[in-house]
């Protein structure tokens, strides 16, 4: 699914020179679920973004099946994003003055899905994750774990290959953390997803397939 | 979607939106006001000239007026010592005078020939512009002692005198005046009454040159309480009122309070074979100038203004008011138009910075800069929108108040069109020259009072409907320039 060669990502604030990323090459392959660990500010963000087509490395080579994401135009990124990878936040990241549904809805908005038939996903992924009755809740009046349901959701409505988690657990407690790791293992499971799970949470991490640890820009295998 | 997220985001971030909409909203209603009174101005400014020059009329042919000679200027009351009634003591006079008005030149009217001569002339009045001043007294009789010697000592003093208005031998007058208009009964195509519409009676016909009949403005009718069938006085002739006339123009007064046959006014006012100003029509409009310059030429001495020329001498507090439109209201309502509109960008990128995390998570998710740059602008030109219909009501209410209000402004219209004439002549005749009689000025001839009225128009809406879009527009592509240059990676960035 993902190839990463000598993938380096440097940051420059003012004179200082941050390297986020140094010389990572790796790949994931199709349907895996990989955790990715590490302590803060070592990397594990940078990488999800090279992944997630948000940025382009440095130098080095990003690759999602024949789309060559290091080399790619804008515009094609974000049509890439639109099509193949769903995003889950720490914070959630809905749009506050948007119903739980028309946050789903958004995510279908770039591939021109008719209202219709965009309205019913956005209504059956809720329902996937548990929130039919919550379609016309905004995020203000949910709990956290149901704004990252809904997030989920909207990962999830169009069908994407690839889903990519920056620590979606971060922000909630240990309860809901089980749910909504559950959550997303049962949809990994069933959909035949390629998942990346940033997470500090080691109870995580064990769940996954392989696991990656990232410290200073260097990852390593575990 | 993209009205769902619009409508959500203005009903979500309502104090936002009301802000920018207020400010543009009076922007826009202060714009609408002053262009609506400006137009109003100008409007009260066209009417004021017409109703003094006549519709139609292209240029004007005056004489500079020569600086007042010694001993010139003004009328002069002459009694014998048999004027007058004499009835307990005190003499009753009455006399009255036509004169050329003060401060206006006249000149021979063959000039008229020499223009009616020139090409690309469509038609030309010859006008003489005059002042009736009657005076009526009562003097005391005049006694002299039984004796004609002086009192000498220790006679009894002559007796004080007696008689006169207050019975001690106080003098009172009394000085009306009113202007006179002479003008050809037969040219009725260009010049002051072709501006008029006939209130009552008729007008003056080709038939009247000769006749001692007058035309009255009718507001100075009313208020001298004279009526068609009456007579009036005019230098010692008795005319009879024939018709009364108003301005076509609202509001306005016509251009004298008199009208006679030219004839009549030349011969009672000695000035035979005299005129004050020709009114010329120019066979197109294109061809303005070249008369202008071909008048000129011809009559070397007269003085030749174009009506925009004297649309620039219109003066008094209309003057004033359209200069304090143009300069004032211009500048505040340009001023408070470039706040809003600052006040609205800098809204908008403030509103685009607090959402960067959701721009980030919307272009994280797939969306295109173009639909994220054109919700911002959407939102933008929503919120100018709406500041534009509060501005209309505002600014229409603030028109109908305005209108409610109807200030009646003054203009005269100053004969200095004559270039480098003695600054502050006023074709407006004052009633009486000199400082004696300055209090019996009632009239003025070139001078007119015009209800201020700001028309709504058809324009006023478009600015209106025009500076809102702009408006939503110009902030809208702030704030979408700002939005474009957010990274998608934002969205992992801000975790709040
Ligand atoms: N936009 C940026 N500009 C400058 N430096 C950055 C930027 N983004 C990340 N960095 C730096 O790059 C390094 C890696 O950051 P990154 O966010 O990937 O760490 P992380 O492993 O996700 O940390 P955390 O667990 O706190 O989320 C850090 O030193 C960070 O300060
Ligand atoms: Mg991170």
């Amino acid at each position: 699914m993902y190839t990463l060669e000598n993938v380096s990502k440097a940051y420059t604030r003012s004179t200082r020179k941050i390297a986020a990323l140094k010389n990572v090459s790796l790949t994931i392959g199709a349907g895996q679920l990989v955790a990715i660990q590490g302590p803060t500010g070592g990397g594990k963000s940078t990488l999800l973004q090279m992944l997630g087509a948000l940025d382009r490395p440095t130098s080095g080579r990003v690759a999602l099946g024949d789309a060559e994401l290091s080399h790619l135009p804008d515009s094609r990124l974000a049509g890439i994003r639109a099509k193949e990878i769903g995003f889950v936040f720490q914070g959630f990241n809905l749009i506050p003055t948007l119903s739980a549904q028309e946050n789903v809805e958004t995510a279908l908005e770039p591939l021109d899905v008719p209202g219709d038939e965009r309205r019913r996903r956005a209504l059956a992924a809720l329902e996937s994750v548990g929130l039919g009755d919550r379609a016309a809740h905004v995020p203000s009046e949910l709990s956290g774990g149901q704004q990252q349901r809904v997030a989920i959701a909207r990962a999830l409505v169009k069908e994407p290959d690839v889903l990519l988690a920056d620590e979606p657990t971060g922000n909630l407690d240990e309860e809901t953390r089980d749910e909504i790791i559950d959550l997303l293992e049962g949809l990994w499971r069933d959909r035949g997803l390629t998942l990346v799970i940033v997470t500090h949470d080691s109870a995580v991490a064990r769940r996954a397939e392989r696991r990656l640890h990232i410290k200073h820009g260097t990852v390593t295998e575990r | 979607m993209f009205f769902t997220y619009l409508r959500r985001e203005l009903a979500g971030r309502r104090r936002q939106t009301a802000i920018i909409a207020a400010g543009m909203a009076l922007a826009i209603a202060l714009v609408m006001i002053v262009n609506a009174v400006s137009t109003g101005v100008r409007d009260a400014q066209a009417a004021v000239l017409e109703s003094v020059y006549g519709v139609g009329t292209d240029l004007t042919v005056a004489q500079e007026p020569a600086p007042p000679g010694e001993g010139e200027g003004g009328p002069r009351f002459e009694f014998d010592a048999g004027a007058g009634t004499t009835t307990d003591g005190s003499t009753e006079i009455s006399q009255s005078r036509l004169m050329a008005g003060f401060g206006s030149t006249t000149f021979e009217d063959d000039a008229l020939a020499t223009v009616e001569a020139l090409d690309d002339v469509a038609a030309a009045a010859a006008t003489l512009s005059l002042t009736n001043t009657t005076f009526n007294g009562e003097l005391p009789e005049f006694r002299q002692g039984s004796d004609s010697t002086a009192p000498t000592e220790g006679e009894q003093p002559v007796a004080p005198p007696e008689g006169g208005f207050d019975g001690a031998g106080g003098s009172a007058f009394d000085v009306d005046s009113f202007t006179v208009l002479g003008l050809d009964p037969a040219a009725d195509a260009v010049g002051p009454l072709s501006a008029v519409a006939l209130d009552e009676g008729r007008g003056l016909e080709a038939s009247d040159t000769g006749d001692a009949v007058a035309v009255l403005d009718a507001t100075y009718a009313t208020s001298a309480e004279l009526a068609v069938g009456d007579t009036i006085d005019v230098g010692g002739t008795e005319f009879e009122v024939v018709g009364t006339v108003t301005s076509t123009s609202a509001d306005t007064e016509t251009a004298a309070n008199v009208y006679i046959p030219l004839d009549l006014a030349q011969s009672i006012s000695g000035e035979e074979g005299m005129i004050s100003s020709i009114a010329v029509q120019a066979t197109s409009a294109d061809r303005i100038d070249a008369l202008q310059a071909d008048l000129e030429e011809a009559l070397p001495d007269a003085t030749v203004s174009t009506q925009a020329g004297l649309a620039a001498s219109v003066s008094g507090s209309l003057a004033s008011a359209s200069s304090l439109i143009s300069n004032l209201g211009l500048w505040v309502s340009l001023a408070v138009l470039v706040a809003a509109f600052l006040i609205a960008i800098l809204l908008t990128i403030q509103g685009v910075t607090r959402r960067t995390r959701e721009f980030g998570t919307l272009k994280a998710i797939g969306w295109s800069n173009r639909r994220i740059v054109g919700q911002v602008t959407g939102e933008s030109i929503v919120q100018g929108l709406i500041g534009g219909a509060a501005g209309l009501v505002l600014g229409l209410a603030g028109i109908w108040v305005v209108n409610l209000i109807a200030p009646t402004i003054g203009g005269a219209t100053a004969t200095d069109v004559v270039a480098g004439g003695p600054g502050g002549r006023q074709l407006a005749i004052p009633g009486g020259p000199g400082g004696g009689f300055a209090d019996a000025a009632s009239a003025s001839a070139g001078s007119a009072e015009v209800v201020l009225n700001a028309p709504v128009t058809i324009g006023v809406i478009a600015i209106a409907i025009g500076l809102a879009v702009l408006g939503g527009l110009v902030a809208g592509s702030f704030g979408g320039w700002r939005a474009a240059r957010l990274r998608p990676a934002e969205a992992l960035r801000s975790n709040a």
